[in-house]
């Protein structure tokens, strides 16, 4: 038992860091790395897209494609090696993890060879962004109840409806959208998969505005936008299969990041320096209990994820330990944000960063993590797929399953 | 990266798994909890000749030189079976405290023994309810001889020899003392779990010698507690991973409103918040048992992580084993009670987790260790 490399993996984890070091900075120790942070702005989207081109010319941006579509062939256990590394580099990360993690995969699974030679590579090299438009304000942990319509028009469809919750659907250049096709057919058989220009006349996008103030997300309306029926991905009325595609690929690259914006030992940092009626708060049993119940699930996670690595590195696939980290940290992050302002009394409200302590930090931490607790995977759907999937119970009892869609109540009436 | 048991030792924890399942079924734990009989002695006399209980003890001392990962995983399967033996006591405690504590001539007389099972050791701490602060114990080691009361000591009514913590001269120390003198007067308890033993032993000036040198009984003390933390999470992982799958086979059989009550999500939910539990206190075990192989400076951190995560697994595990089971689980006749109790026992055989958190933080802030 340890926590070494084999020589392979040294060998790959020293060429990585010889890219690393030519092509960015190392992080300053302190100097937050956050995901998807700072791409509503074009320069950091500009630079974004410079170093992916630098790490596709290397070889570092589909580490486990195949390489017939322009990946590396290498081992799921370089990539974590790779991400590994460049988490301590100041990179702007996650404008291409949807587009490599989910799109293209999904692409290069249903679509044609044209279709892979034409848009693999270019996504690899950050030169088209993808964005994936599957949620819509009455279709979220229930996907396959969405309603926006495709119907067939000669050789194209005509797109009308909504969506929502789409990642950087401004400055994308391409989608993947599911349809429904057919109303009449029960819910999972009236879908049809498709991938389409973010150009294309009669797309309307709108930022929604977060809790936290920030906007990551969007509206995406569809006005009459025709696509071409080419670009449909997998038969009439087989799009919730393809969309399994896209969604298995989804868990790997949610539960694949790594690091999060506040962690156990930025509370302790702070209970070091609050004074409580009888001291410093980390002298407080209290505030030791919570700090070593949070540390012991950092811990665990932390050592599941080095479980998980250890069944890569050997050629297997990881057990279901790798499935527990997103039902961990969403509720964890929100309860360490809502004590720390606890130990501040009154003033926690503060959100100032110039009089808040850490910089605001906490205060910060309590607006976002509501989101970390649904997107991706609510805690409820996690709990489902746990109990369903590792543990082997049934799944629910489904009474719209074998309804027509048209015939399924959609509100109280 | 190589963070996991070689297959050999998983090999081993299999055959542990299929021997316990056909000479360990939970009517021989019932046996030693409703009979007289303080532990399974055909079962111990089976463990000790397969080599489990000299497991981790070196060769030269009669033991079997599997190192301590090979403990762990036996400690895994003897949790999840419920082993009614005095394993823990003598092997977690008594050997461990000799190993770590104890002079040649020390070692050379005991762990051979312990190593067999031809005899049975102890660690006695406790000094009735409430914490048991080695600065304020009432038991004293003078000139020779340990005076005062313990309880309550697992398997004390039934080892050979104890490692007791009393007040020395110069500080705490830790005494080695044989149970078979006649200034020892000891008792069954009863407890939570009578199928592990425990006595209230009163030393009259017992003849004992001192275990590593005076005065520095708490921090050897702490030592041996650190590591039989790692061993003792590994039982309570096991406990948890069975109560775990009790629950989850009962809930795919019960039917309640025309289905199984393991489609309800009250139900789901439960058992997916409990398979996390278990899974973080196995990953914080297995760093544990890292740790305790290479005597890593680590140790202590890792130790106290491992012990809360896995008192606070085990017991969820079984609390709710008896919840999903509803009115059945309540019953004598299911054996759902038998891993709340051990459950329970075994959260408190090292102090509680309130001390240990406390232990772990105090690491933090001390050691400043990377998180």
């Amino acid at each position: 038992m340890d926590f070494d490399d084999t020589p392979e993996e040294a060998e790959f984890r020293k060429g990585a860091r010889a890219f690393l070091d030519k092509t960015a900075r190392r992080r300053e120790p302190g100097e937050a790395g956050v995901y998807r942070g700072g791409l509503e702005k074009p320069e950091v989207r500009a630079a974004a897209k410079a170093f992916q081109a630098k790490k596709a010319e290397a070889g570092y941006a589909a580490i486990t494609w195949a390489k017939e579509w322009g990946g590396r062939g290498g081992s799921a256990i370089e990539q974590v090696i790779y991400n590994q590394e460049e988490s301590k580099y100041a990179i702007p990360r996650g404008m291409f993890d949807i587009g490599l993690g989910m799109c293209i995969p999904t692409l290069c699974t249903w679509g044609t060879q044209a279709q892979r030679d034409r848009f693999a590579k270019p996504a690899l090299r950050g030169e088209e962004v993808w964005c994936q438009l599957f949620s819509e304000p009455a279709a979220g942990s229930d996907l396959a109840g969405l309603r926006t319509r495709a119907e067939k028009d000669g050789d194209d469809w005509i797109v009308n409806g909504q969506k929502i919750w789409t990642s950087g659907a401004h400055y994308c250049d391409w989608g993947v959208l599911v349809t429904r096709t057919d109303f009449s057919a029960p819910k999972h058989k009236g879908l049809t998969y498709f991938f389409l220009d973010m150009k294309s006349p009669g797309i309307e996008i709108k930022p929604i505005r977060q809790i936290s103030g920030a906007s990551h997300f969007n509206e995406v309306f569809f006005e009459n936008v025709r696509i071409p029926d080419s670009q449909r991905l997998g038969a009439v009325g087989e799009g919730w299969k393809v969309s399994l595609t896209t969604l298995m690929n989804e868990r790997y690259t949610i539960g694949g990041r790594t690091g999060t914006l506040v962690d156990v030992d930025d509370v302790l940092e702070l209970a070091r320096k609050v004074e409580l009626e009888d001291g410093p708060a980390l002298k407080n049993e209290a505030v030791r209990d919570k700090l070593a119940d949070w540390f012991v699930m950092s811990q665990g996670l932390k050592y599941s994820h080095f479980r998980t690595m250890t069944a890569l590195s050997r050629g297997q696939t990881p057990g279901p330990e790798s499935s527990i980290g997103k039902l961990v940290t969403g509720p964890k992050l929100q309860a360490m944000a809502a004590f720390a302002m606890d130990l501040m009394e009154q003033g926690g409200v503060i959100t100032d960063p110039e009089l808040a302590p850490m910089a605001a930090l906490f205060q910060q931490t309590l607006m976002t993590s509501p989101s970390s607790r649904i997107a991706g995977g609510s805690d409820e759907i996690m709990r489902n797929i746990i109990a369903e999937r590792v543990l082997g119970l049934p799944a629910d009892v489904r009474v719209d399953k074998d309804v027509p869609f048209n015939k399924l109540p959609t509100g109280k009436r | 990266m190589n963070f996991d048991f070689s297959d050999d030792l998983k090999e081993l924890r299999e055959q542990a798994r299929k021997f316990l399942r056909e000479r360990c079924p939970s009517s021989s734990v019932r046996k030693v909890l409703e009979g007289p009989e303080p532990y399974d002695k055909a079962l111990w006399a089976e463990i000790a000749a397969m080599g489990w209980t000299g497991a981790a003890i070196p060769e030269e001392y009669g033991g079997a030189g599997l190192g301590h990962l090979g403990l762990c995983v036996l400690a895994e399967e003897l949790g999840s079976a419920l082993a009614p033996v005095p394993f823990s006591s003598s092997i977690y405690l008594a050997a461990e405290a000799i190993s770590v504590a104890g002079s040649e001539a020390q070692k050379k007389a005991w762990l051979p023994k312990l190593a067999s099972g031809e005899a049975i050791g102890t660690l006695a701490v406790a000094e009735g309810p409430g914490k048991a602060d080695v600065r304020k114990l009432r038991t004293t080691f003078r000139n020779g001889t340990l005076s005062g009361e313990k309880l309550p000591v697992p398997d004390g009514d039934v080892a050979h020899v104890a490692i007791a913590v009393a007040q020395g001269e110069r500080g705490p120390i830790l005494a080695l003392v044989d149970l078979s003198a006649p200034d020892v007067k000891r008792a069954a308890v009863e407890t939570i779990d009578p199928s592990r033993s425990h006595a209230h032993i009163t030393f009259e000036g017992a003849p004992a010698e001192p275990l590593g040198p005076a005065g520095d009984g708490e921090r050897l003390l702490r030592r041996v507690q650190d590591r039989a933390a790692v061993l003792f999470a590994f039982e309570q992982v096991g406990g948890a991973q069975r109560s775990l799958e009790m629950a989850r086979d009962y809930a795919l059989e019960r039917y309640a409103f025309g289905r199984p009550i393991g489609s309800f999500q009250a139900i789901k939910h439960k058992l997916a918040d409990v398979y996390v539990a278990t899974e973080l206190a196995r990953s914080n075990a297995y760093y544990g048992a890292w740790a305790l192989a290479r005597n890593a400076p680590e140790l202590p951190l890792a130790a106290a992580a491992a012990r809360v995560s896995a008192n606070e697994a085990f017991f969820l595990a079984a609390k709710e084993n008896i919840q999903v089971h509803g009115g059945m689980g309540y019953t004598w006749e299911f054996d759902c009670h038998l891993y709340y109790r051990r459950a329970k026992l075994l959260s408190l055989a090292l102090g509680s987790s309130r001390l240990w958190k406390d232990r772990l933080i105090t690491q933090l802030e001390t050691a400043n260790a990377p998180l």
